[in-house]
């Protein structure tokens, strides 16, 4: 009996453990082509290159609403004037939240609609997508705005880190009738301010801090579960033995 | 049953040992649900300090802002007003503050900063039930006190507090008016909601 | 002290005498059988769920703000704001999905041993009830929180009920209170989903229970133990094969049951609270828009294998009969499995295999309804394969199936197919 079950347990918690992991190597499956991210959002010094980055290039016209300055000083381990300093051009104050102060009207204007909130992007879209994103912008003189990206195609982004990446082409597969050549690989055709393995790096910051500010949380969550499972081993095993105890009565 | 002693006695520190176990995790489970009455980031935010301009608050005037959800008196008390200060000790209920309703460096005649005299910073709720009393500086007699020396008088169930908000006998209310912590950030800027407490 | 306690123990019982008897008839005094195994630790799971549910359900209900227009930002405030929000919500969350995890296996663990036979037709009963309430809780709050596939999954299910003839596209305004899922859908699904929905489940799992302890646990081997011999080392009257309830499956099974358990989900809580997607969708990370569906509707993954049965029936009317057909075809089994062994252990071969398919039937159906097919269709049919098509055929067939099962299951019992093992006369352990 007690072999029997132990096997059972042991099997039970093999496949439990597979059939949790499985879904995230699955998502991982559905982003065969794209790249990992492999961001980690406990690199504090990777997710303070990725706000300042955000902050100089991104918060111009998106808004990350959910998030307040000082939540920020407090992860990133900033003081409060580093934060405002560095990171608040709006004359914001610490207890604000992040709010890009582009007027509607000319957003709408000047890209056919509001830039997006991009407090929850990296959970809607997953942290893979938004790093492969970042890399994939190209020219391309048949868009309205000039530019396009492979992994959000038609949009009317510009690319907001040309200035770091450089400017890439697409080379394109011969067309279809009736079809829009498909682009078949990007190509670095004027430097930018970085080393490709420079802006590599670039957009895994801002990837990770994005990944932060979908969920913060993420910081506490991790480290107070190692404890959480210790307790709960710890529980479960003396349960196990007052089972144990207790069914000694039974023949 | 089983009849060993030892049997019983490693039953019973198991069961006991378990049921103190998972009675510390149950106890341990139930912090983040309490905690999660404290007042929220949101709330924080809210209720940081704010920081007042008094370069332009003559004597004799108030300035309020609110901090808190409760409004907050900014006094520049006139040389004739701080004058009177010593002559009403006989008739308050609380003259040396006492009772814990300010900071430190309040607790003295002026309740205020001892370099900064004339300044009062009070809390304008009235420590009876809550009204919000009115501001009464003049030095002249009052239907409510022929000997008005300046100060606050609350309309509601008539208590009154001198011009350092210090509370009357006689009065329904209890206690001086709240100073609420604040400091000076320079000679043009009260931040309030900061400072010693 | 001790005498305090005894003093007051004494004047409640006095004035209300039958509370002991009951705790006596109930816990220590009800005798289950003794060789209970790993399937029957899911009741007392599915109990500690539901109080999970309820407890963080009540704490997410002081800063939820149900309404269009603050639910989703009330959602993130709670995830951000509050402190250990985050913790509750994800709790919250985790419970749901693993309720269902709970109560499938569950049942599951009826259809094996036959725990749905005579005399147990009113518990089973209950608890396919239960089941279609909790169906209906879990769909309610998963649109709380007004994500695009709250919206999206609300205004897909709700439609359904258009294809009831006449009243049917009266009776979709009607639940959603406005033209599309709007404010008004938003809150009572909120007063159903925190109040009236509840009262319902706790009121059908007690009288589940009380069912239950009516006419005594079954067992794996489906053998009667009341039908047994009498006197065992705790009582003279009781079944021999019984043991009381408590201690031995409280603090004894139960309380491991529950601590294995909770470690698993809090694996998930803190490690993996989205599990990739099939806990917490992706798409539920943007707020609501009226104007844009998100790539693929689908709903949550305990609901998936009846999705694949509506999606693979061409027709919409159809679709929807179909859909309800599958929910309810289970409060049948008691009549339509005329066996007369209850346990899988002493069933004809034949039984054996079609639980078998079923349940495999029931988990590949449910991998149509997430959208997974579609994805290795191509890598085993080649990127130029008609998906539809050969995702249509997969899920019909295994519609078929799924239906299969129970017209299988009458014809074998009812026309004497099944070849059964001798039962034995006492239940057996593997001691």
């Amino acid at each position: 009996m007690m072999q029997s079950l132990r096997a059972k347990l042991r099997l039970a918690g093999v496949l439990i453990a597979v059939s949790v992991c499985a879904p995230t190597f699955a998502n991982a499956e559905e982003h065969e082509r794209m790249k990992p991210a492999q961001v980690n959002v406990a690199n504090t010094a990777s997710v303070q290159r990725g706000a300042r980055v955000y902050f100089n290039y991104c918060s111009g016209c998106h808004s990350i609403k959910y998030m307040s300055y000082s939540r920020l000083a407090d992860d990133l381990k900033l003081s409060a004037d580093e934060v405002l300093s560095n990171f608040a051009f709006t004359g914001a104050k610490i207890g604000d939240q992040v709010i890009s102060h582009m007027p509607a009207e000319n957003s709408q204007e000047w890209f056919g609609k509001t830039p997006p909130d991009l407090s929850l992007e990296a959970r809607a879209k997953g942290p893979d997508w938004v790093y492969n994103y970042l890399m994939s912008f190209y020219i391309d003189p048949s868009s309205a705005i000039g530019w396009n990206n492979t992994v959000f195609p038609n949009a009317s982004m510009p690319n907001p880190l040309w200035e770091l990446q450089g400017v890439q082409v697409a080379h394109r597969a011969a067309a279809k009738p009736g079809e829009e050549a498909a682009v078949e690989k990007l190509e670095l055709a004027q430097k930018g301010r970085q080393s490709p393995g420079e802006f590599d790096e670039t957009a895994r910051d801002v990837t990770a801090f994005l990944t932060y500010v979908a969920e913060p949380a993420a910081l506490q969550r991790e480290s107070i579960g190692v404890w959480v499972l210790l307790y709960l081993a710890a529980f479960t095993f003396l349960a196990y033995l007052l089972k144990h105890e207790y069914w000694k009565d039974v023949h | 049953m089983a009849n060993e002693g030892v049997n019983q006695g490693r039953r019973r520190f198991l069961t006991a040992t378990t049921a103190v176990v998972g009675g510390v995790g149950a106890i341990t489970a139930a912090i983040p649900f309490i905690k999660s009455w404290q007042p929220s980031a949101r709330a924080k935010n809210a209720g940081a300090p704010v920081l007042a301009d008094i370069g332009k608050v003559e004597a004799g005037q108030r300035l309020t802002v609110a901090w808190r959800g409760q409004p907050v008196w900014i006094i520049n008390r006139s040389p004739a007003l701080l004058a009177t200060l010593p002559q009403l000790k006989d008739r308050l209920k609380d003259p040396d503050s006492s009772v814990d309703q300010q900071p430190k460096f309040a607790q003295n005649e002026l309740r205020s900063y001892k370099d900064k005299p004339q300044w009062l910073v009070v809390i304008g709720i009235c420590t009876h039930l809550g009204c919000s009393p009115d501001f009464v500086p003049e030095i002249k007699p009052e239907p409510f006190d022929p000997e008005w020396k300046g100060g606050f008088f609350c309309p509601c169930h008539k208590s009154r507090y001198d011009i350092a908000g210090r509370v009357f006998q006689g009065v329904p209310a209890p206690a001086n008016l709240v100073v609420p912590p604040y400091k000076f950030v320079d000679d043009k800027h009260i931040l309030v909601g900061e400072g010693a407490a | 002290m001790a005498n305090l306690f005894s003093n007051i123990a004494g004047w409640v019982n006095d004035r209300a005498p039958n509370m002991m008897p009951m705790y006596r008839k109930h816990m220590t005094e009800y005798y289950a059988p003794k060789n209970f195994n790993l399937w029957y630790y899911f009741g007392s799971l599915a109990i500690v769920v539901l109080v999970n549910q309820i407890l963080t359900g009540i704490f997410l209900t002081m800063f939820y703000k149900p309404g269009a227009a603050t639910a989703f930002d009330s959602v993130e405030y709670i995830m951000r704001d509050v402190e250990w929000g985050w913790l509750i919500r994800y709790m919250h969350s985790t419970g749901a999905s693993m309720f269902f995890v709970v109560v499938f296996l569950h049942m599951f663990r009826g259809l094996m041993y036959g725990s749905y036979k005579k005399p147990r037709e009113l518990v089973w009963l209950l608890g396919m009830l239960i089941f279609l309430a909790l169906m209906a809780e879990a769909f309610m709050g998963y649109v709380l929180p007004w994500g695009n596939m709250s919206f999206w999954g609300a205004k897909v299910i709700i439609s359904l009920f258009g294809a009831i003839p006449w009243i049917g596209d009266t009776l979709v305004q009607w639940i959603m209170g406005d033209y599309n899922p709007a404010d008004a859908t938003l809150n009572r699904f909120f007063a159903l989903h925190v109040i009236a929905l509840p009262l319902v489940l706790l009121l059908l799992v007690v009288l589940h229970i009380a069912a239950l302890h009516e006419v005594g646990s079954n067992n794996p081997d489906g053998v009667e133990i009341k039908k047994g011999p009498k006197g065992n080392r705790w009582s003279p009257t009781a079944p021999a094969d019984g043991i009381p309830f408590h201690p031995y499956y409280t603090t004894g099974k139960d309380l491991f049951g529950v601590g294995f358990f909770l470690l698993l989900c809090a694996f998930i809580i803190f490690f993996q609270p989205a599990v990739g997607g099939w806990f917490l969708e992706n798409d539920n990370f943007i707020p609501a828009n009226n104007l844009v569906t998100p790539a693929e509707i689908k709903p949550v993954w305990y609901f998936t294998p009846y999705y694949a049965i509506l999606r693979v029936i061409p027709s919409k009317g159809l679709g929807v009969l179909m859909l309800a057909l599958a929910v309810l075809a289970p409060f049948l089994i008691p009549w339509l499995d005329r066996g007369t062994v209850k346990s899988v252990r002493y069933r004809g071969r034949g039984f054996k295999i079609a639980l078998g398919i079923f349940a495999v039937a029931f988990f590949f159906l449910g991998t149509i309804g997430a959208g997974k097919t579609t994805e290795w269709i191509p890598e085993l049919f080649g990127a130029n394969a008609d998906l539809t098509s050969i995702e249509n055929l997969f899920g019909r067939t295994l519609t078929a199936i799924y239906f299969g099962f129970f017209i299988f299951l009458w014809v074998y019992t009812y026309f004497g197919y099944e070849k059964t093992k001798p039962v034995p006369e006492r239940v057996t352990t593997h001691a």
